[in-house]
């Protein structure tokens, strides 16, 4: 379970979190919604400890994270980038095997290749993708090895951020099911952040809504039609008008 | 008060300046220390590291060498010249050797690695820090100061040395072309004076200055990467100050240097 109680950071006078309460049940699959620029991605940067909040609690089973072990607490965590931030000068199954071949439980180096094409073949990545380098592959291509790299290590948490943002309605489908799948049989908790109401219906367990800097709603998936939170329902119809400004 | 606006604010943004330059040179000192503080502590990244020796290294050869022998031969022609006005045209050779190595060798060579090498490494984990891979390796337990600094700052350090012991040569040469086809100096007697008259210390220091600037070159690359801003804007000013800064320490470095090993 991750808790975090009143989150708060700003950027110099952008104050972009504002004292976010949220908890993410073990083993379910969270999303967060919210327009661009409203702070999900560093909210999700925050619990990784690659944004330093400028105040509040963040806690994962319990244990605040700034107090871990920072490489045992990163080894429990998979994380899909925005936008894929995959290592350009590295072969796709490098990049797929990058934390495999590295640190304490280090494989060697056929090993981490065998479970890297078998992580792309779950993704869906032929094997011959496998010795490309990541410039030469298609956006949607792309996502999916950051996908195979986030789960490589078989994370217990996995993060993906924006999974299906650039990509046609037809790959968007194909990553959403990727990603409910792979939850489901690794059993790992999931947070996803995402502006694409497919991608919230087809992966969450639980929705919470991000707006000007707080969680202004959250509840099950099967609950989010009925709620009567205005901010929540323009969100969720894509209203031009509504309390949320369009112009920000 | 409009009068007085502008010089107090033509003053203020000096002093801004100044002070935001000193703060900068404070935030570098801090980095380097953490960079010589991870050379010591595993893990090391051997293939990084072999990687950052060819891109320092060996693929700055070529301009070290063009540089060098253009330089050289500019220098002979100018020691020759002048020389003449008090009838002291004989001293090319060792005015050139002495100038080459002790001087010109190692900030030539200092200044095109800031060029080639510090905008590179620069632009490249700027772009690494502004598509998130930076991120992206720490989350994946790996300390980018580890894996990208450490590598390149080593390789720097090592080979930088080397590059100016060959653009020492390679000038010596420039000079050596220039006297022997054109200025009617005897071959045997160009290379005899030369090798007499330059000293053990001579080559020593200009192999610590190329060990001293290599190291700042490459730390200033990483530096000003990892701290780069957001966007293609944020890779472009990270460049450009990170070959600025390199190019200007660089400078100062080799006049501390030189104070310190021959200026009593
Ligand atoms: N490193 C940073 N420095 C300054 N501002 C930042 C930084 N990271 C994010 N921001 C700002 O924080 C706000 C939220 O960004 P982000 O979390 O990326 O939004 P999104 O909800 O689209 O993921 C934006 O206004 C962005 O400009
Ligand atoms: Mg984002």
């Amino acid at each position: 379970m991750i808790e975090l109680s009143r989150v708060a950071k700003s950027f110099g006078k952008n104050h972009v979190l504002r004292g976010v309460n949220l908890t993410i049940p073990r083993g379910q699959s969270m999303v967060v919604i919210g327009g661009s620029g409203t702070g999900k991605s560093v909210l999700l940067k925050s619990i990784l400890g690659l944004v330093t909040p400028d105040s509040g609690r963040i806690t994962l089973e319990g244990a605040d994270v700034r107090e871990a072990n920072r490489d045992a607490f990163l080894a429990r965590f998979g994380m899909l980038f925005q936008g894929g931030a995959l290592f350009d000068s590295l072969k796709v199954w490098e990049n797929v095997a990058f934390r495999l071949m590295r640190g304490a439980t280090k494989l060697p180096k056929d090993e981490a290749r065998a479970i890297a094409i078998e992580k792309l073949r779950r993704v869906g990545l032929k094997p011959e993708t496998v010795d490309m380098f990541p410039g030469e592959l298609s956006g949607g291509m792309q996502k999916r090895v950051g996908l195979a790299r986030a789960i490589a290590a078989e994370p217990e948490i996995i993060f993906f951020d924006e999974p299906t943002t650039g990509l046609d309605p037809i790959m968007s489908g194909v990553i959403n099911a990727l990603i409910r799948e792979i939850v489901t049989e690794m059993g790992a908790t999931a947070m996803t952040i995402t502006h694409d109401m497919s991608s919230v219906r087809a992966i969450a367990d639980r929705v919470a809504m991000l707006h000007d800097g707080l969680i202004r709603w959250t509840g099950l998936v099967s609950d989010m039609d009925q709620a009567d939170d205005p901010y929540l329902q323009q969100f969720i119809h894509g209203r031009a008008d509504g309390p949320i400004e369009s112009v920000r | 008060m409009s009068l007085l606006a502008l010089p107090t604010s033509a003053l203020a943004s000096l002093g801004r300046a100044t002070f935001n330059a000193l703060a900068s040179i404070g935030r570098i000192a801090i980095y380097a220390a953490l960079t010589l503080s991870h050379i010591v502590r595993p893990p090391f990244y051997r293939r990084e590291f072999l990687t950052a020796l060819m891109q320092v290294g060996w693929l700055s050869l070529p301009v070290v060498g063009l540089t060098a022998i253009f330089t050289g031969g500019a220098l002979a022609l100018q020691i020759y010249a002048g020389g003449q006005r008090f009838s002291a045209e004989a001293v090319v050779p060792q005015i050139v050797a002495i100038g080459m190595v002790r001087e010109l060798g190692p900030v030539l060579v200092g200044l095109m690695i800031a060029a080639r090498v510090t905008s590179s490494i620069a632009a490249e984990i700027a772009t690494m820090k502004v598509t998130e891979q930076i991120d992206a390796l720490t989350t994946l337990s790996t300390n980018p100061m580890k894996y990208l600094t450490v590598p390149r700052v080593l390789a720097g350090f090592l080979t930088v040395p080397l590059l100016v012991g060959v653009g020492d040569i390679i000038g010596i040469m420039g000079g050596f072309l220039v006297s022997t086809e054109q200025l009617g100096f005897n071959r045997a007697s160009y290379i005899k004076n030369t090798l007499d008259f330059l000293q053990t210390p001579d080559v020593v220091s200009s192999l610590i200055k190329g060990a001293v600037f290599g190291f700042i070159a490459t730390l200033i690359g990483c530096y000003y990467g990892m701290n780069s801003g957001r966007g293609a804007q944020g890779v472009g000013g990270a460049t450009k100050n990170a070959v600025a800064t390199a190019s200007i320490l660089i400078l100062a470095a080799n006049f501390v240097l030189t104070s310190v090993m021959f200026g009593s």
